[in-house]
């Protein structure tokens, strides 16, 4: 646990190694490989792994190596998008509330009560409801329920770090709440911040998966991981290996982020 | 302890205005003219006309402005009065009704399997920090946190019911059916909260009255049952709040996969079939069970720690 590489443990490094793999193999497969995970060929379902189709084909002969590519792609970048679009309201309502607090907190700390008072995946299913099978509702459903966790731990750090001794030197050597912002206060919020995020986006890829999975979100032929799931699943008889393939993709996805936001805490 | 029940109260009558709103919404975004839709679940899509379906707009006040029908949806709510479903036409409240026993029936047993498997594992490793059993049950949680929890419930299906045919697939008829949903959902559960438990138990085992207690010549086991349990329970407890709300999303998924006729699995077909008035309702006994759940933990964190009660 002592060696340590751009600050990281050994497991952060191993959850690191994992994603760049998996963003390697998404990427590449989109500019190397390049077919087209939706077109048929229903003279060859279920091919074994072969030059060609190295990872077989599924049961209507697409390619599962372009489909897993293009799944992979998909919950990569609605991860990112949900995590950049969340950790920014969450942080800059977090250091607003903590740093001015009264009426403007009250108000903040309201809306995040009725946040609260939902389990994720049920605002995300309502959202979902609004506009069924669309990529924006997803994106919009969970975005609202990961600024949550952001505001409510940059806030905590923010009313600690507003009311410590270090700031209010600053403040009394007539530094601008701007100069303390970045100087104090950004670096105490990063490190959790990037916590959060690499949870997040777990968190998002789970939920994509999830509503794939109980028919409610993307809709076929979408190559979506939980999607995937469901459609291969009736075909576990015939094709073990083919189901497993968006199974692993998923585990391995969540575990490196999970890895990566520091295993244990 | 009034101040708790206050808070979460509030916070109930915010989340059942905050879904109703939605789903008032959601009802105007409905595809089709509204008076039409309804005149066609009374009368049969055959027998609709024109007149008919003007005779339902002025007798619901559909033309009304938009305002007006919002306060008319949110008066609804108020007294309880939470519509038709638009599939069935039965009274969502009674249907909600019949689903919310059978997901606390499934919530209550996976709760009690996650109990029985999390408290020994936790306080095993906890004992042995560090030891293998430590680090097994490390990888254990950390393999069962990285997957969804429809794929746990999927490998228990194909090994339990495909393979050793011991318990069916999924449905509901008697106590067999129970087992594999509540022990997937158990095991998620679990996952999480045996790490929980086996920190807070270390923490107050390096703790300082921890040592001074066996100094004075106390058994590690009564040192334990006298000053461990009450301190290490406190986070325990407090982390199942934030734990809950991964448990009802399990819940979802888990009725949907094993066709558990519970409000998560009737919530998942609403949505699907676009039945706002169920998605409304089954939305609210959803939020309304984690609601209550998290003022249980509220008043057990308060009963636990006598800290909290001098500084109100």
């Amino acid at each position: 646990m002592t060696r340590r590489l751009l600050g990281l443990r050994r497991g952060q490094l191993a959850g690191l190694v994992l994603i760049a793999a998996l963003v390697c193999f998404a990427l590449l497969e989109g500019l190397l490989h390049g077919a087209d995970p939706a077109s048929q060929d229903l003279a060859n379902p279920f091919a074994g792994p072969s030059l060609s189709e190295p990872l077989g084909t599924d049961q209507y002969g697409r390619s599962m190596l372009a489909r897993l590519a293009a799944a992979v792609r998909l919950s990569l970048a609605l991860s990112l998008l949900c995590v950049v679009t969340s950790a920014t309201i969450g942080v800059a309502m977090g250091v607003v509330a903590g740093w001015r607090q009264g009426l403007l907190d009250k108000c903040m700390s309201l809306l995040l009560n009725i946040a609260l008072a939902l389990p994720g995946l049920v605002l995300v299913l309502l959202f979902a409801s609004l506009a069924p099978g669309s990529f924006l509702m997803l994106y919009v459903g969970i975005s609202a329920v990961l600024w949550v966790e952001y505001f409510r731990v940059v806030r905590a750090i923010t009313r600690r770090v507003a009311a410590s001794p270090q700031v209010q030197a600053s403040r009394m050597l007539g530094f601008g709440a701007l100069y303390c912002v970045r100087r104090h206060l950004w670096p105490a919020i990063v490190g959790p911040v990037l916590t959060l995020a690499a949870f997040g986006a777990s968190a998002s890829i789970l939920a994509l998966a999830a509503l794939g999975f109980i028919a409610v979100g993307l809709r076929p032929p979408t190559a979506e991981l939980g999607l995937m799931m469901v459609e291969l699943f009736p075909y576990y008889n015939e094709a073990p290996w083919v189901l497993a393939q968006p199974i692993l993709a998923v585990f391995l996805l969540v575990l490196g982020l999970n890895l990566l936001a520091g295993g244990e805490e | 302890m009034m101040t708790l029940v206050a808070k979460r109260l509030l916070q109930a009558a915010l989340m059942i205005w905050s879904i109703g709103t939605l789903s008032y919404v959601l009802m105007r975004l409905l595809p089709g003219d509204m008076a039409f839709r309804i005149a066609a679940g009374r009368y049969g899509y055959d027998n609709v006309n024109l007149a008919a379906s003007e005779a339902v707009r002025a007798e619901l006040g559909l033309d009304r402005p938009a305002w007006q029908q919002y306060l008319a949806w949110l008066a609804d709510l108020v007294r309880f009065d939470l519509g038709d479903s638009l599939v069935s036409g039965l009274p969502v409240a009674h249907e909600v009704s019949h689903l919310v026993l059978h997901t606390l029936q499934l919530a209550v047993a996976a709760f009690a399997c996650a109990v029985l498997l999390a408290l020994p594992v936790g306080l095993f490793a906890a004992f042995r920090a560090g030891g293998w059993f430590d680090r097994c049950s490390l990888v254990a949680s950390a393999f069962l946190r990285a997957q969804p929890v429809f794929v746990i419930g999927l490998a228990l299906v194909l090994l339990f019911s495909l393979h050793l045919k011991l318990f069916p697939v999924a449905g509901f008829n008697g106590s067999k059916y129970l087992v594999l949903p509540a022990v997937s959902l158990a095991l998620v559960m679990a996952a999480v909260s045996s790490r929980v438990i086996r920190h807070s138990a270390v923490g107050v085992i390096r703790s300082a009255f921890f040592d001074f207690s066996r100094v004075k010549g106390l058994s590690f086991a009564q040192s334990f049952w006298r000053h461990g349990v009450r301190n290490a329970a406190l986070p325990v407890v407090a982390f199942l709040g934030i734990q809950f709300a991964g448990a009802i999303e399990g819940i979802v998924m888990i009725e949907s996969l094993f066709s558990w006729p519970g409000v998560g699995h009737g919530l998942a077909h609403a949505v699907f079939n676009r039945d706002v008035p169920m998605i409304q309702a089954a939305a609210m006994a959803l939020g309304l069970i984690f609601v209550g759940l998290n003022l249980l933990v509220d008043i057990a964190c308060y009963l636990i720690d006598p800290r909290e009660r001098t500084e109100p």
